[in-house]
């Protein structure tokens, strides 16, 4: 297999340094894109790595011109400050570039193959490949104990069962089957299609640890948003004045929670106004809102109500500061709080002046956002790989779906397609297993 | 007649046949051995050929200029394409095959093959020598008589004979089939050879006698009002066509059987092989199916002059008297007679991963299985199997390189990679499902994947290379100028064609891809068009549906060969290679791959097994 590779050196982890290696014609230009100039061939040299205008954090690079190195291809050593943030953002910025995620073993078998390794080396590859490949296995599903391992034996069941429908109406024309018994496809089609869109939702998450999570403050002019993002930032921001309507356009702070690079952002008090520039300001602020990974309102603890005008954006999920809770109407404040929290808000009661309260709640959104990047349904390692069998799948399911009620052999081999393309994650699905789903289903047997 | 040949068949059924002719036609001088001349190319079991997977292997046979699809276009009295309403890559040409017609077709071609002798004497050994290298060989046969025929190449089809065992009731008769001994020698001869066998079971119905049934109260289905020939080759059906009974089984029948299930092979616990999860007895439906209170029965006559009825559906190895008790339980059945009872056969097989894709056997050079014998079922698959033997025996003989078909090119490639890679665990039959290239490998389209192969393989006779020869001829300029003519979205709009205006010229094929454009149409501009014959409309047709996907199967096909052209020695020792753990090499000894491609379809051979095998080719090559 041809192309530049790329793969996690150091045991995955917390560790002081990790080793990220890149082999393959692609090095020199991946270097350059990410480090501006690259070192001279064989000397170590300290450089900011940058990605879409971000800097990813400062690492040693060595860069090897082939046939003199390892795998005897042109290859290169990124050693980056070992935090999963850290890692996981320079893996999914190669990715990006059009690298791949090296297979088990692949940089010695390129070795081998340039004849960088004597033979007894050589007859060593085979157990590392395989050792690596379980090691992989174990890895993709053992991070989140069985209940990854078993969403992927229900995403085979699916497939199985799909393909059993299809082949049945194509293999079996003759036999007594149910009335359009390849429509008995869809449903399962239609299951694993949402499956996949959910795991393609998940592969942004590299992107995010990169760039930043995005948190929004948003509400009604003059709640205190500005005041609450001072306070969380520890620093004068936002201008902060009793005039409603100050803020007019998105402030984005960038600041560290939990290790991991945040974007919170102040935005324009939500209020119909006559104001083109504030207009665009609550424009602006709203667009945001939309797009940003956690949604914070505001809401002034002695209008409760503002909230309620807003209700067709609020979404389960967000969050919800009632401020100046120490000076405002606790009853009142505690309605509020039950009435949202069974909306699906997580709700918190505070005076955004209050250092310890701010404190806390910041130690809330850190424990938040570490949770969300790292604990990813999917591990990022099985994410990167993937990404792009994932998407492929779920455009040949798209195709079959339009196709089962008329070209049935084509919607077959659609799916047949979308079963190989996710063969590394759901296992290979065989025609026996297909052929034994349809002869236990039906009785066949002219 | 001289008493040595280069190639010996052994057995006169459909793989014996296809066998004898394709080792005859290649050239090969060729004796066919078997018991009696009058079965051969006997249909023991359902008077029917093709079907879905099996139609396309007739086709396939065809193309190779074997004997089967034009037998059968002289024998079918029911010709139906199945799938007719489904896109052309799963439509499966089938006949209700006239029993008589078709033996006497059949005798009628071998006897006047050239290069081929037949003679009627029961096998009963094999002679086996010291080949050069010291190691034993096959060198011929011996019958009953003990006469001698010597051979360098001598292939099997004896389809159930080993250890075969009737099973009917409670009667017990060992035989290949009804009314034939087995052939004891011959079987003592392989189990002597070590060979790894299984067992495997199958079952027939009871034939009807079509006179005690009423006809008239049942549905029928009839054949297509055109009839679409297996042969290339052919060209018209001439065998008048008749219509097959429908009819099905009752709650009746059902409390019968459910009451004497004991009787039964599989029910009385007796059963020692496995049967095929596809075609289960009637006693299998009752039981594994139980809330289903009927099943579809086709009476099909066995022949246009023969009363004998074979109905399809209810395969039984349940006593006479039940037969005939559930039987009368069926509708238009309630007065029937029977001319022989149905039943269970259990029998010896051996796993097909003892032999190499050529179906020589790893262990007796020189000697070649094919059909039933190989766990295989089905008159198309033996048939091809035989084929595929024949050709390879003769080749052999000749000194020249080995016929294999791979996966993307046949489904006889893709049926023999699955047997001899695989190995079998029911009785193996072919269906579309188990081809990965499945809208490349067409009936439609066997000539265009493999005459050619055939013509330089030298298995094709004149007749069909000249046939085939003009039909390219037509189909390539058909082709071209397919390709040469376009007409701008303008052009297309003013036609009346409903495309976008996006400045892009169309071929007939780009036409031909949006779903209401036909080739009628095109020809109100393109008259040219119109000049070409059915076969070749249809091709262009085909091409231009399937195009993207076809592409697509392609791109695979070519990634596969990849893997497939790099050989690997058959006698290649994998203690010799480092890192490979016993199991894998336990794996790779029993199959003995002999592409890298066919060694990464064996089960548990991993990635770095695969690495480590490649590592040591290239080692062995380099030194």
């Amino acid at each position: 297999m041809a192309g530049t590779i790329f793969a996690l050196a150091t045991a995955a982890g917390r560790a002081a340094v990790a080793v990220v290696r890149i082999s393959g014609p692609d090095t020199l230009r991946t270097v350059e894109a990410l480090a501006g100039r690259a070192p001279a061939p064989r000397m170590a040299a300290l450089r900011k790595l940058r990605y879409g205008g971000v800097e990813l954090d400062e690492a040693l690079v060595l860069r090897f011109e082939g046939p003199a190195s390892y795998t005897g291809e042109d290859s290169a050593e990124f050693h980056v400050h070992g935090g999963r943030a850290v890692v996981e953002a320079l893996l999914s910025a190669l990715s990006e570039l059009g690298l791949r995620l090296a297979e088990p073993g692949e940089f010695t078998r390129r070795a081998f193959e340039n004849g960088k390794l004597d033979l007894a080396q050589a007859e060593g590859v085979a157990d590392l490949i395989d050792a690596e490949t379980e090691a992989q296995r174990r890895q993709a599903l053992g991070q989140v104990g069985g209940a990854l391992s078993q969403r992927y034996d229900q995403w085979r069941d699916l497939l199985v069962q799909s393909l059993a429908m299809l082949e049945a109406a194509v293999d079996f024309p003759d036999e007594d089957l149910p009335e359009e018994v390849a429509e008995r496809a869809r449903p399962g089609l239609r299951v694993l299609a949402e499956e996949l869109d959910a795991a393609l939702a998940d592969v942004s998450r590299g992107r995010r640890v990169r760039d930043g999570y995005r948190i929004a403050l948003v509400g009604a002019p003059n709640a205190g948003k500005s005041t609450l993002l001072n306070g969380l930032v520890e620093r004068d921001a936002a201008i902060v004045t009793d005039t409603p309507g100050t803020t007019r356009d998105v402030i984005e702070v960038p600041l560290v929670l939990g290790g991991y690079r945040v974007l919170i952002a102040d935005t324009a008090g939500l209020r119909e106004t006559e104001d083109a520039i504030e207009a665009e300001g609550v424009r602006r602020a709203r667009r945001w809102a939309e797009e940003a990974d956690l949604r914070l309102w505001v809401v002034d603890g002695f209008h409760v109500k503002q909230l309620e005008a807003l209700e067709a954006t609020v979404r389960p999920g967000d969050w919800l500061v009632l401020n100046k809770a120490d000076i405002a109407d606790a009853v009142v404040l505690a309605e509020a709080e039950v009435r949202w929290a069974e909306r699906g808000l997580s709700v918190f009661r505070l005076s955004a002046r209050s250092e310890t309260a701010v404190a806390d709640l910041r130690a809330c959104l850190a424990d938040h956002v570490s949770d969300v990047l790292s604990g990813s349904e999917f591990p990022a390692a099985t994410r990167l790989r993937h990404a792009e069998r994932l998407g492929e799948a779920r455009s040949y399911l798209a195709r079959a779906l339009s196709e089962v009620g008329l070209e049935v052999e084509l919607a077959a081999e659609d799916v047949r397609l979308a079963a190989r393309a996710l063969e590394k994650i759901t296992g290979r699905v065989d025609p026996e297993d297909v052929l034994g789903r349809v002869f236990s289903t039906f009785c066949i047997g002219k | 007649m001289s008493k040595s040949w280069d190639v010996i068949v052994i057995g006169g059924g459909h793989a014996g046949c296809e066998a004898a002719a394709a080792s005859a036609r290649t050239g090969a001088r060729t004796l066919l051995l078997t018991h009696k001349l009058e079965t051969i190319g006997e249909m023991s079991c359902n008077p029917a050929i093709g079907g879905l997977g099996k139609g396309h292997l007739v086709r396939e046979i065809d193309a190779l200029d074997g004997v089967m699809g034009r037998m059968a276009d002289k024998a079918g009295i029911q010709f139906r394409m199945l799938n007719r309403s489904k896109g052309p890559a799963v439509r499966g040409p089938r006949s209700q095959i006239d029993r008589k017609l078709y033996r006497e077709a059949m005798q009628a071609e071998l006897f006047s093959t050239g290069n081929l002798d037949i003679i009627a004497a029961a096998a009963e050994d094999l002679i086996v020598e010291d080949g050069p290298n010291g190691k034993p060989r096959v060198a011929g046969a011996v019958d009953g008589e003990g006469r001698s025929y010597s051979a360098p190449r001598v292939i099997l089809t004896t389809g159930t004979f080993l250890k075969g065992v009737i099973h009917r009731g409670e009667e017990r008769i060992p035989a290949g089939r009804v009314g034939d001994q087995p052939a004891i020698g011959l079987s003592d001869r392989l189990y002597g050879l070590g060979f790894q066998m299984g067992r495997l079971k199958t079952g027939t119905p009871a034939r009807l006698d079509g006179r005690t049934i009423a006809w008239d109260r049942l549905d029928s289905q009839a054949a297509d009002d055109q009839p679409v020939p297996f042969s290339y080759l052919t060209d018209k059906i001439d065998v008048p066509q008749i219509a097959c009974g429908v009819t099905f089984t009752t709650e009746e029948t059902h409390r019968i059987i459910a009451e004497r299930i004991g009787e039964s092979l599989v029910y009385s616990g007796r059963a020692t092989g496995v049967g095929p999860r596809y075609c289960p007895s009637i006693e299998d439906k009752v039981v594994r199916f139980a809330d289903k209170t009927s099943h579809q029965i086709f009476l099909e006559p066995e022949g246009l002059d023969d009363p004998t009825v074979y109905p399809n559906g209810i395969s039984t190895s349940v006593s006479e008297e039940t037969q005939l008790l559930f039987l009368r339980t069926i509708p238009g059945l309630e007065n029937v007679e029977v001319l022989r009872y149905g039943y269970a056969i259990e029998y010896d097989y051996v796993d097909p991963r003892e032999l190499f894709a050529t179906l020589e056997t790893k262990r007796l050079p020189g000697l070649y299985l094919a059909g039933q014998i190989n766990g295989t079922t089905g008159y198309e698959e033996a048939g091809a199997q035989g084929l595929i033997a024949g050709l390879n025996a003769a080749l052999a003989e000749q000194g020249r390189e080995p016929a294999v078909f791979a996966r993307d090119e046949a489904y006889i490639g893709v049926m023999i990679d699955d047997l001899v890679t695989r190995g079998v665990t029911e009785p193996y039959r072919m269906f579309t499902s188990r081809a990965e290239f499945r809208l490349t490998l067409r009936a439609d389209n066997a000539d265009q994947r493999l005459t050619d192969r055939g013509i330089a393989l030298g298995v094709v006779g004149e007749g069909r290379a000249k046939a085939w020869a003009e039909k390219k001829t037509r189909l390539n300029a058909a082709r071209t100028f397919a390709r040469s003519v376009s007409l701008t979205p303008n052009e297309a709009v003013k036609a009346g064609f409903k495309v976008n205006s996006d400045g892009v010229r169309r071929d007939v094929f780009a036409m031909l891809a949006y779903p209401d454009v036909t080739l009628d149409d095109l020809g109100r501009i393109w008259p040219e068009v119109f000049t070409w014959n059915t076969d070749v409309r249809e091709q262009i047709e085909i091409e231009a549906a399937y195009a993207g996907y076809l592409d697509r199967q392609r791109a695979d096909a070519e990634s596969l060969r990849k893997d497939e052209d790099l050989r690997l020695p058959a006698d290649m020792d994998y203690a010799d290679i480092g890192s490979l753990s016993n199991e894998v090499r336990e794996k790779l000894a029993r199959v003995r791959p002999l592409t890298l491609g066919q060694a990464a379809r064996i089960e548990g051979v991993t990635p770095g097994a695969l690495t480590a095998l490649l590592a040591h080719v290239r080692r062995t090559r380099a030194a």
